[in-house]
């Protein structure tokens, strides 16, 4: 299963399907990160986590441990 | 009969500004009751109010969406649900339109009247973007005009057609939002609400019953039915359904699951972001082409990069605090403490008070007492507004979420995020604002546990404390001030990593999910508005508290018994609060440090932290200008004070008052962002029980290496055991919580 973690910096992604559950999935798709939708992986922070996002035109801050249930194309 | 308008939007969508913009200093802030949540009401201040009567706007938490999972968003929702406003103005970020209309189309069907104002379209102009609000209007079917916060456009016509939709009170048409097998399930579910459930509506917050065999209301049956597709904990909670009811429900939402391949929470997301793209097609015209750079994100190649990142941080952290409290803020304090108060009114007062006839004690009082205790505290006022204000800077333009981005790896180790760090970090200036910086964090777990462990870090006042131990017992040790950051640092881990297995602190730890917003300069009067809020929150808390105590603690040191007659008293060392020194003094013998001078100091160390320094130099025979002395070195002068101290108490008294119950203003600042007496008490119990345990630990283990053991060295042995176990056994709740809707 490939996810949003393995996505290397600089690279885009399809979103195929939000595994977890409960405030955690629903604040990822809240914010956006839908099936289907497009993903740009924008940077890594300076100490080596959390991510940026570039999603629906906007910049995202998401964890490696929960980009990892974001799986894609 | 008074008007009521929410406002809702969410956050960094320009909402406090428009706020700010239609009541002006017509405002009441509170906190929502029970929660740490702010809660902020105004009247509005329409340019053409034909109608007297009043126009309250009030606002609510900034949300991303209704779930029943934060704080927040449940406290917005039951507003909207129960307090039932008669507008809503939605206010949107017109660069940033599709995350935000995902709450619009929430919103929406809600069934009260609603306008939304796309806020930013100076910005989306300057970009060469296009929306058309017309079209967009037409698709949704609520009024859409725009706004332009920063400039003041827009928000007073927005604001009258709110009250106009209002007085009209007719409910949005539904935008058709979903489609096929969804749509069909929810007509389904509205339908088992209209004619098969006549359960009483339960309230949220009362318990009781308030409407009695009463089915759900018309204008809110889309949003029951959307939040039971969704299996919303909070409204099965609320509307109690008959068991068949829930049943046929359940099959409905299944049935539909099943032919979609995905969980029911999913499918009315998806659907909601695929109805606003398809709005985006007709409704937006985008200049910039989807991988091009914005300035925002070439700000941040340099800002959060991975190698000048920190050290950019670090800069503007330095540049902060050097303009805040050693240039600026160091001039003008001392001009306050020295000439205000001491060159011009201190003196004035002792030739006029008596002049006028006023006795001797009340000008004591006045003198020494009031203005004495509060000018030296209101001292650093003008550090404190100068540090707000390159704060709020910082805030405004978006750099502190880029710091809770940089710093969130290190706070996740111990069940917290990067959005903690900012309140320590302004708590190293003073606690009073880093308390009140809380406020961001989301989660109230996370928000309770930072306010907790903020005043661990070692503020601004604690300075004093640390330069005459270090200056006088300990030689002028290099190591003895980081030392104490590194204390402060300590506790907070530690305190986090207990607590966090504690049962009000467990659970999931919550989803570090954060939008980057888009770097913007900030208006100047919303930074400077922010700056005074601060500002005088904390005088006002100050003020009251200090006022107070510095009235009680006069009357305390000035009093006490001469040969079996209770009068004013010329030496401390008879005085009321030295007797009650003297009984509490034994408490802190274990400690090493069990003198009344010393208890008396860390007592008045509650008024304002440099204030040990001062009444040891009273206590002790230096005078009255200690302070003074550890400003400027002359650490010979504080050789007295050193006298009473070993090295070893020395450290042990340093830590007790770095990690002990932080100033009676600070003590207020957590009241007020807790909300709740038990919490506060609790707050200050822990840290004060803590700093004990950890100065008890590092005193008798000290003496335990120079001198025999003693079996009594077996007790510090075992709190030194027990904090280990502490920290480092498994969590007890980790395995065994699921994910939990937000208590409110």
């Amino acid at each position: 299963m490939k996810t949003l973690r393995d996505v290397p910096v600089g690279a885009d992604a399809v979103i195929k399907r939000l595994h977890g559950e409960g405030a955690l999935k629903r604040r990822v798709m809240d914010m956006g990160l839908t099936r289907g939708t497009q993903v740009h992986v924008r940077k890594v922070a300076p100490l080596g986590d959390p991510l940026e996002l570039t999603v629906r035109g906007y910049e995202l801050s998401l964890r490696k441990q929960d980009a990892a249930l974001v799986e894609v194309e | 009969m008074a008007i009521r308008i929410a406002l809702a939007g969410n956050p960094n969508s320009g909402k406090t500004t428009l706020f700010n913009a239609l009541t002006g200093a017509r405002q009441y802030v509170g906190n929502w009751p029970g929660v740490t949540v702010e809660r902020k009401e105004g009247k509005l201040k329409l340019n053409s109010n034909s109608q007297q009567e009043d126009i309250i706007l009030q606002d609510l938490p900034g949300v991303y969406s209704l779930s029943p999972y934060t704080l927040e968003e449940v406290i917005a929702r039951n507003y909207l649900v129960d307090d039932k406003p008669d507008a809503i103005i939605n206010i949107v970020d017109g660069t940033n339109l599709e995350r935000n209309l995902y709450l619009s189309t929430q919103l929406a069907e809600l069934g009260i009247p609603m306008l939304i104002a796309v806020n930013m379209m100076d910005v989306v102009r300057k970009q060469g973007d296009h929306i058309d609000l017309s079209q967009l209007s037409r698709q949704m079917g609520v009024a859409v005009m725009p706004l332009s916060a920063l400039t003041g456009e827009g928000a007073q016509a927005a604001a009258q057609t709110a009250v106009q939709l209002a007085r009209e009170g007719r409910s949005p048409s539904l935008p058709h939002v979903f489609h096929g097998p969804v749509e069909h399930a929810l007509a389904h579910i509205e339908d088992a609400l209209e004619h098969r459930h006549h359960g009483p509506l339960h309230h949220h917050h009362e318990g009781n019953l308030t409407h009695d065999g009463e089915a759900v209301p018309a204008s809110l049956r889309r949003w029951y039915a959307i939040k039971l597709f969704e299996r919303d904990e909070k409204v099965l909670a609320q509307l109690r359904l008959a068991a068949d009811v829930r049943q046929d429900i359940e099959q409905a939402i299944t049935a539909c699951e099943a032919e979609m391949d995905d969980d029911a929470q999913s499918i009315i997301t998806n659907q909601r972001y695929a109805y606003i793209q398809s709005l985006m097609t007709v409704a937006l015209r985008r200049k910039r082409a989807a991988g091009e750079l914005s300035t925002s994100d070439r700000i941040d190649r340099v800002v959060t990069n991975r190698l000048l990142g920190f050290p950019i941080f670090i800069a503007v952290m330095f540049l902060v605090y050097y303009i805040a409290v050693t240039s600026i803020g160091a001039v003008v304090t001392d001009f306050t403490n020295d000439t205000f108060f001491g060159t011009w009114i201190i003196p004035w007062l002792e030739r006029q008070l008596p002049a006028w006839g006023v006795s001797d004690w009340l000008t004591g009082l006045m003198t020494e007492g009031i203005v004495g205790g509060v000018g030296a505290v209101l001292g650093f006022v003008p550090q404190m507004f100068v540090l707000f204000f390159m704060l709020a800077i910082l805030e405004d333009i978006g750099y502190m979420a880029r710091v809770a981005f940089i710093m969130d790896r290190i706070f996740r180790r111990f069940g917290l995020s990067g959005k903690s760090f900012i309140p320590m970090l302004i708590g190293s200036g003073c606690s009073v604002p880093g308390i009140m910086a809380s406020r961001t964090i989301e989660n109230q777990r996370d928000r309770r546990m930072t306010i907790i462990t903020t005043s661990f870090i070692p503020c601004g006042a604690k300075l004093p404390i640390i330069a005459l131990i270090a200056g006088t017992v300990l030689g002028g040790a290099w190591w003895v001030g980081p030392l104490c950051y590194f204390i402060g640092i300590a506790a907070v881990v530690v305190s986090g990593i207990i607590l966090k297995k504690t049962r009000w602190f467990a659970g999931d730890p919550a989803p570090f999910v954060m939008e980057l917003p888009a770097y913007h300069l900030s208006s100047l009067q919303g930074v400077l508005r922010s700056t005074w809020e601060r500002g005088f929150s904390f005088i006002k808390r100050a003020g009251t508290v200090i006022l107070l105590s510095s009235i009680v603690i006069w009357f305390l040191k000035s009093y006490g018994w001469v040969d079996g007659q209770f009068a004013a008293v010329e030496d401390m060392d008879h005085s009321v609060l030295a007797a009650m020194g003297n009984v509490v003094a034994p408490l802190f013998s274990p400690l090493g440090f069990g003198t009344w001078q010393n208890t008396v100091a860390t007592v008045l160390g509650l008024v304002a932290k440099e204030e040990v320094v001062n009444v040891f130099g009273v206590l002790y025979g230096v005078g009255e200008g200690a302070l003074d002395l550890v400003d400027e070195g002359a650490f010979d002068k504080l050789a007295p004070i050193a006298m009473n101290f070993t090295s070893l108490a020395a450290i042990s008294f340093l830590t007790f008052n770095l990690l002990c119950a932080p100033c009676f203003a600070a003590i207020g600042a957590i009241k007020r962002e807790m909300n709740n007496w038990r919490w506060t008490a609790f707050a200050v119990g822990y840290q004060t029980v803590f700093a004990y345990v950890i100065s008890f630990i590092i005193y008798q283990l000290g003496m335990m290496a120079t001198t025999a053991f003693q079996p009594m060295h077996l007790l510090p042995l075992a709190l030194l055991a027990g904090l280990l176990y502490l920290v480092f056994s498994p969590n007890p709740h980790e395995r065994t919580l699921k994910p939990q809707a937000a208590q409110a």
